[in-house]
């Protein structure tokens, strides 16, 4: 190991200007409109008349070293040097000469092997989590599920075929690091936290106490060991007690079940954002496939297809529509645990005789 | 077992491989050739695969003057896998807008596969980069080697996280203040809360060009901040002429005017008539007509406060701080920083440990956030007014300060 000499150095975020295409530089502040060309490419029109191409490939977000001197071979062949990712990790290839476009289609497709896509109102990379390559809590996978999952939506990525843009997250435990999307995947535990005792000396047992949103955590004793016990009724099986100390297990490799959420939406385009909602619970943790999950998400794709009005984003079709028809249409059970029952339960309740009948 | 002997046994990852989308697999088991680590890596995620359980624990490893930034993992399975037995992640804080040259990729690889497993991810979910496979002596010297390269280490735990932004100006006609340059300087502006812990929980910023969000920032950051305009937006009558003659006049009248959340669109033969009064920038009329439609001229920001994810209390959705701020000058920037500095000092000064600015708003009410922050309260704060008639009108009733007995005897 050569020494190392570390000190402080706070030197902040990268300097953008070294990093961005000359035609981005050039028309920075200056682009005046932007086309979609096919599914996967899209060209920026600058007031000065300059045009950069923008292809767009869905990228599997985790990369060897080598995988990114493969891109970057690429990039410096046809894209000036230059590239971005998108906030659902798709990558970006920035081509400022036209005769470049398809040769640089072509290597992405048939050199790197990753699908053109992810534009216009098609559904887009899978935000996802660490899952079981690398974090400590998760009750399932993210980089293998959203690689199935992907598979079986391929042709929904590469082709612009929905209403509106479709926006999917998967996350693999209830802290949802992948947070909201049209459709949701995410862990759902079913059982309070399972206290190993004898270890709670790593944890600050005051954290965990505070840490419970239910109040559902106290102090103990044990054997003259302090520890804590959880009062099974209030807990909600969230497992905020369990980031804050592994010694709250809060999963089961046998009971733990997927969830999934329709609805969420961070744009404030026609409608205002909105959270995600439950539309189908108990679906089996299945690796390495997860094909119940695939099954569902292809049930929602279809009926939101077929039904929403061009522009409508899944959550607003399911709006006018009303939830009792999307639960028709898809065919997924409305159970009593579709009803909210936290502090923000009344609010959700349809309070008005406004009925189809 | 020596790792260079270890064979790779992965036949449920190996499903893994077909398909279209690409699989990180087959990239990781290539690169396992090179790196033999990578095997142990694979064999362990195969064992989750198989018993649906998790090997990795966490624990605290810092560059020395840091407070975060290196996410350690731990393996439970390190006798079997002595090369997990610390496989850390360290964090980068990306460019702004995600913008790469590829000397700085090839640079990010490099540092990766010279102190560790040489895996990277574009990018995590707070926006770093994510450097993947060290143990405890490489995290250091990567640490090291990022600097010494002119990257620096992004956030964790409670403090400031990583920023990030929508592409912006650099590649977007909607963009109304520059996300970029404004990411950076608070970035760097406030570099030391993110790389020392002081809060009394994370903090994070993400920031759109335009309602659009395209970097999520309502629901995914404590202080969202959101392109906007005041006053009229552009409008090229020639052009929606042309968008006319295109599209038909169904199309503008089922796809445009009627889905106008505040229905301030209207049409006179082929002129659009827009209400400017009415609309709430909402980009859904410019997404669909952008060579017709622009943002005003007069641009800035709204500034939103407290959105984030369901652990504790549930979810909180970014809400109107303050209505606009413009953002172009250096003093508009230094009133930016000056404002976020308030907030987080009324914020830390009262917050409870582990407690989001969004759930410290829902423990305590916007209202005395608001008098705390000595904010004027704003009718585009909220959607309606309120409708409980139990208030406390420091206003009215007896004096509890001027000395006098004001209740009756």
């Amino acid at each position: 190991m050569s020494q190392t000499t570390l000190a402080p150095r706070d030197q902040g975020a990268p300097d953008y200007n070294k990093m961005l295409h000359p035609l981005m530089a050039k028309n920075y502040g200056k682009w005046d409109y932007h086309e979609r060309l096919r599914p996967g490419v899209l060209v920026h029109v600058g007031e000065s008349g300059d045009k950069l191409y923008t292809v767009r490939a869905g990228s599997p977000r985790t990369m060897s070293a080598d995988t990114v001197r493969k891109v970057c071979a690429i990039a410096d062949k046809y894209c000036e040097g230059f590239l971005r990712f998108t906030s659902r990790s798709n990558i970006e290839f920035l081509v400022g000469k036209k005769e470049n476009l398809d040769p640089l289609i072509h290597a992405v497709e048939k050199e790197l092997g990753w699908p053109l896509g992810g534009t216009g109102p098609s559904v887009s990379n899978i935000l996802h989590t660490q899952g079981w390559l690398h974090c400590n809590l998760p009750g399932s996978d993210a980089a293998g599920s959203v690689k199935a999952l992907m598979d079986d939506l391929i042709d929904d990525f590469k082709n612009e075929a929905f209403p509106n843009r479709v926006h999917i997250s998967s996350s693999c435990c209830q802290i949802n690091c992948a947070s909201h999307g049209d459709i949701s995947i995410i862990v759902q535990h079913h059982h309070a936290p399972r206290i190993n005792h004898s270890n709670m000396q790593i944890c600050e047992l005051p954290k965990v106490v505070a840490i419970c949103p239910a109040a559902a955590i106290r102090p103990a004793s044990i054997n003259g060991k302090e520890t804590v016990e959880v009062i099974e009724e209030k807990c909600m099986y969230c497992g905020a007690c369990h980031g804050q100390c592994p010694s709250m297990e809060i999963r089961d490799s046998q009971t733990d079940t997927l969830s999934i959420w329709v609805g969420g939406k961070m744009s404030n385009a026609r409608s205002a954002p909105t959270f995600m909602k439950l539309a189908v619970w108990g679906i089996p943790n299945n690796p390495p496939r997860w094909p119940e999950v695939s099954v569902a998400v292809k049930t929602i794709l279809k009926a939101y297809k077929e039904g929403g009005k061009p522009w409508e984003r899944l959550g607003e079709w399911i709006e006018r529509i009303g939830w009792q028809r999307f639960f028709e249409k898809t065919g997924f059970p409305f159970t009593r645990y579709h009803i909210d029952d936290s502090p923000e339960a009344l609010s959700t309740l349809n309070r008005s005789a406004m009925v189809r009948l | 077992m020596s790792a260079k002997e270890m064979a790779l046994n992965t036949p449920m990852l190996n499903e893994l491989e077909s398909g279209e989308w690409p699989s990180f697999v087959t990239d990781l088991k290539a690169y396992s050739k090179k790196r033999p680590v990578i095997t142990q890596l694979l064999n362990q995620l195969e064992e989750s695969y198989q018993n649906r359980w998790n090997y990795w624990q966490g624990k605290i490893i810092n560059a020395p003057g840091y407070g975060g930034g290196i996410i350690a993992r731990v393996s439970d399975k390190a006798d079997k896998y002595p090369g997990l037995a610390n496989f850390h992640t360290v964090r980068v804080i990306e460019p702004p807008g995600w913008v790469y040259s590829t000397d700085a990729l090839r640079n990010l690889a490099d540092i990766s596969e010279k102190n560790g497993a040489g895996i990277l991810q574009f990018h995590g979910m707070t926006g770093d980069v994510l450097l993947l496979g060290f143990d405890d002596a490489g995290s250091l010297q990567c640490a090291e080697d990022l600097m010494n390269a002119g990257w620096d280490i992004g956030g964790s735990g409670a403090a400031l996280r990583t920023l990030q932004c929508c592409v912006g100006q650099a590649r977007c006609e909607m963009a109304c203040y520059d996300t970029m340059k404004v990411t950076k300087h608070l970035t760097d502006t406030f570099i030391h809360y993110l790389h020392r812990p002081e809060f009394v929980y994370k903090f994070k910023f993400k920031l759109s060009g335009c309602s659009n969000d395209c970097s999520n920032s309502i629901v995914r950051s404590d202080m969202p901040i959101i392109g906007t305009w005041r006053g009229a937006m552009q409008v090229n009558q020639a052009k929606v002429a042309e968008f006319i003659d295109e599209k038909g006049m169904d199309y503008l009248v089922n796809n445009v005017l009627t889905r106008c959340p505040t229905r301030c669109l209207s049409v006179r033969g082929k002129e659009l008539v827009v209400d400017h009064s009415d609309c709430v920038r909402c980009m859904h009329c410019i997404n669909v007509m952008h060579k017709a439609l622009k943002p005003g001229k007069d641009r800035g920001a709204t500034i939103l406060i407290g959105g984030h994810r369901t652990l504790k209390i549930g979810d909180t959705m970014g809400s109107v701080l303050v209505p606009f701020i413009k953002l172009e000058t250096d003093e508009d920037l230094n009133n930016l920083t000056d404002f976020i500095e308030k907030v987080w000092e009324f914020w830390n000064d009262n917050g409870m440990d582990h407690e989001r600015v969004g759930e410290f708003i829902y423990r305590i009410g916007m209202m005395t956030f608001l008098k705390g922050l000595d904010i004027e309260p704003d009718a585009r704060m909220i959607c309606r007014p309120r409708t409980t008639s139990y208030i406390k009108f420091e206003e009215l009733g007896p004096s509890k300060f001027d000395g006098e007995r004001q209740i009756a005897i």
